[in-house]
């Protein structure tokens, strides 16, 4: 059926984020707060993340273009940034951030430069993963919900 | 004892927001006992959440819901306290982050300490050691490092039950013992904290004791016992006597003999004493201070009699947060003043305004006339310095003639005295080692007197009874031990809020008395009271007690205590709880690095830095210099606070003693003090 299908596919895109890496059990923690009187929680809480921590980036994007580099700011936001991520289980957007942190504690400006974009490129890839993962599960909802038997 | 736990437990009126919707501990009708809690208790449990990441706080806020508990969140720390000052009793617990733009995380934690002292929580994804210590030393009642898992969240109801339960003791004496004997045992499970959990189990068997009996007499509304220092003294020189970890209240009693006593009055002040020798030690730091004023926790209790009059000062002092009841403050002075004044007389307990003496609302305003108190009559007054928790500079000499006078009489007090005196007499932070094993021998002869009795808690290192010398005037430091909670008392700088403050404080043997040294972190201002917690650091150098750096070479020694000492406050007067701490007697060198606060700390204190080639904590080693001058170097020097800290925390952790959860030393209150 379309509707098993549809699971399948989900349950894959699902288990290859885990297993790339992308995600750890953090998100699974998430998913378990998810009840029937909160069934979007997962997804609100993704967003809300990616709302918030668009101000990170740019703030640190900025803090990157100061001459000289003010590691202790940029430890800083990051610091914060890396929390965030941390708490929706973005698994190689941490990583990525802790190499930057790394960086910055040994004053390395070409690391964190580098380290920033490779946090970027994470954090947009996941972002859109996860965007046709949501979407797709909607869509899942949706036509059960349509095909519920009355 | 369930059925006094259960009636305690239901205090309602200590639950805060008992009558909201607020979790009901009701204790009754759970069945009584601490778990006497209703069976849907925890649920409606009222937490706010505090974290200005917006992802993290919704996320937390849906796991408490899962959790059944009423949540608040916000994502500004003015915000936060602005809710809990306008609903005084709306919250449980508060859960914070640690970094917060608007606001330090351990800055709210200080100011919710004090102005509400709910337990408070915090989390952060930093996860490295430093961090956690200062949470510790903060006086948080845990740490959760990010992520957080529902698990983690789930029982954070055992801190609010905790909290109530030492609060009840207070205001219950008759119920409180037996239901303060319970909560204090979680207080360890809950932290972890390993050394802790050996108090655990004697204090079970205390509570099986008496359980007995405070069943039959719970119920009954007992006459509150007004704990006059002579009575207080002796009733410390009991429990000295019996050994803490044996001293039951009726062999108490009888070795009171005092007319008109009941075993319950014993009961629930012992419970006080214990709770508040605890605070000392494990407010200190997280490590397990407990052991604190003895020498770890099997000797610990043994030799808090001589701990007694310091003891108070120290855990006034660890009261961290001020909370030391004042009455405990003054009782410990009025003891520590008795005892080691019997000639001098005047110990005059000041009376000080003994809530103040542990918070340290006004620190500065009571040490200053402590510590010219002390300065100026040394001898006499020096008694009543050392209640006062400021870390009077005791002036070696003073020290020394109030130690030689007074040795025995202060007994515990001695111990605290010396500690404070310590730091006057001799403490001279330079020269580490010599202040170390100074302090050493001061605290360890201190410990002679009392029998081998752990170090003071506050700080107050075993000073080797014989060794009192410098201790004795230690009367006068008392105060300084700024037993004035380590709270953010301004001017307690001094104060060693944290046991181990005591014991670093009172020795400010040469050093600027180590003041209050509350923290061994704060960088005492050369005061020598090294240690000097985070928090205390305002205070320490905001003390302008008058007392001019007393000799206090103390050099605050911070490095001595590496910063993970923060905490080591506590860690330093707690009798070393390591197992075997004995340091009654023994000079325990405190080689360890740590504020050997406690004659047995001297293991315990990692010589973090240096200072610590013998132990650090001045504290204990009395038996070197004793002789008058309180080489209470050991506090001087060393600890730099933060090493003190970080020495005694690990220390203790070596020691296996679990840090005590709460600082806090609200719980402290000597009952009816007359103080």
């Amino acid at each position: 059926m379309e509707r098993n299908q549809m699971h399948s596919r989900i349950a894959n895109i699902r288990k290859s984020l885990f297993e790339q890496g992308y995600l750890d059990e953090q998100f699974i923690q998430l998913e378990e707060l998810q009840d029937n009187s909160n069934p979007d929680f997962v997804e609100e809480v993704v967003t809300l993340f990616y709302r918030d921590s668009a101000r990170f980036l740019y703030n640190l994007d900025q803090a990157l273009e100061k001459k000289p580099l003010d590691f202790n700011q940029l430890d800083n936001l990051m610091h914060q940034f890396k929390g965030s991520s941390t708490s929706i289980g973005a698994k190689k957007v941490k990583i990525e951030c802790t190499q930057f942190r790394n960086y910055c504690n040994i004053r390395n400006v070409e690391g964190c430069k580098r380290a920033f974009q490779n946090i970027k490129k994470e954090y947009t890839t996941l972002r859109k993963k996860l965007e046709v993962y949501f979407q797709m599960s909607r869509q899942v909802g949706a036509i059960e919900t349509a095909c519920r038997p009355r | 004892m369930n059925l006094g736990g259960g009636q305690v437990v239901n205090k309602q009126s200590m639950m805060p927001g008992s009558s909201g919707g607020s979790w009901k501990s009701s204790g009754t009708s759970g069945g009584g006992g601490d778990g006497g809690v209703p069976d849907q208790f925890p649920s409606g449990l009222r937490v706010l959440v505090v974290d200005d990441d917006s992802t993290c706080l919704m996320i937390l806020e849906k796991m408490l819901r899962h959790c059944k508990y009423e949540v608040t969140k916000c994502n500004r720390a003015e915000v936060a306290l602005s809710f809990l000052r306008e609903n005084k009793n709306g919250f449980d617990v508060v859960i914070s982050d640690v970094h917060m733009p608007d606001m330090d995380g351990f800055k709210l934690l200080e100011h919710i300490g004090l102005e509400m002292d709910l337990p408070v929580i915090m989390m952060s994804a930093d996860d490295s050691k430093s961090v956690v210590m200062k949470g510790v030393t903060h006086g948080a009642c845990d740490y959760l490092i990010k992520p957080v898992r529902i698990e983690a969240l789930r029982n954070i109801w055992q801190h609010v039950v905790r909290k109530r339960k030492h609060e009840w003791k207070d205001f219950d004496p008759s119920a409180s013992a037996d239901e303060h004997k319970q909560s204090e045992e979680p207080d360890y499970s809950s932290s972890a904290n390993e050394g802790h959990n050996w108090k655990n189990t004697k204090r079970r068997k205390d509570e099986d004791d008496e359980a007995d009996e405070r069943d039959e007499s719970s119920s009954l509304k007992k006459l509150r016992v007004v704990w006059s220092v002579e009575l207080h003294q002796q009733f410390v020189a009991a429990v000295n006597q019996l050994g803490i970890d044996k001293a039951v209240p009726k062999k108490i009693l009888e070795l009171m003999n005092v007319p008109g006593l009941t075993r319950e009055n014993v009961a629930s002040h012992l419970q006080k004493y214990r709770l508040y020798l605890r605070r000392l030690s494990g407010s200190q730091h997280p490590g397990g201070m407990n052991g604190g004023f003895m020498g770890g926790p099997d000797a610990g209790y043994g030799s808090i009699s001589s701990l007694n009059g310091l003891d108070l000062q120290a855990l006034a002092a660890s009261g961290q947060l001020g909370q030391l009841p004042p009455q405990s403050l003054a009782t410990l002075q009025a003891a520590a003043l008795d005892r080691s004044n019997n000639a001098k007389s005047t110990i005059s307990v000041p009376v000080i305004d003994q809530r103040n003496i542990f918070s340290f609302e006004n620190p500065k305003s009571r040490y200053p006339e402590v510590q010219s108190q002390h300065l100026t009559n040394n001898n006499s007054s020096k008694q009543i310095n050392l209640l006062h928790g400021i870390p009077t500079n005791m002036e070696p000499k003073q020290f020394v003639s109030l130690h030689q006078s007074g040795q025995h009489s202060l007994g515990s007090m001695n111990n605290l005295v010396l500690i404070q005196m310590g730091g006057q007499s001799q403490i001279h932070v330079h020269s580490q080692s010599q202040t170390q094993s100074q302090a050493q021998s001061n605290v360890n002869t201190h410990n002679g007197l009392r029998s081998n009795e752990m170090l003071p808690r506050g700080g107050v290192v075993d000073m080797a009874p014989t060794v009192y010398n410098p201790v004795v005037s230690v009367s006068q430091a008392s105060p300084l031990v700024n037993f004035s909670m380590n709270h953010k008392t301004d001017s307690c700088g001094t104060s060693y809020p944290l046991g181990g403050s005591l014991g670093i404080s009172s020795l400010p043997t040469a050093s600027s008395a180590l003041q209050g040294d509350g923290n061994l972190d704060t960088k005492i201002p050369r005061k020598g009271i090294v240690p000097s917690y985070d928090i205390f650091n305002d205070l320490n150098q905001n003390r302008d007690w008058g007392l001019p750096d007393v000799g206090l070479t103390f050099d605050q020694s911070q490095h001595t205590i590496q910063s993970g000492l923060d905490a080591s406050n506590p860690l330093l007067l707690q009798h070393n709880r390591s197992s075997g701490r004995d340091l009654g007697g023994q000079n325990r060198n405190l080689t360890s690095d740590k504020v050997v606060l406690s004659p047995g700390f001297e293991s315990r204190i990692h010589h973090n830095g240096s200072n610590v080639g013998q132990p650090r904590n001045v504290y204990v080693k009395t038996e070197n210099d004793i002789d008058g001058s309180c080489h209470n170097t050991l506090y001087s020097e060393q600890y730099g606070q933060d090493d003190l800290l970080a020495a005694i925390l690990k220390q203790q952790q070596q020691e296996g003693v679990g840090p005590e959860d709460e600082f806090v030393f609200d719980g402290y209150a000597l009952d009816d003090l007359p103080v």
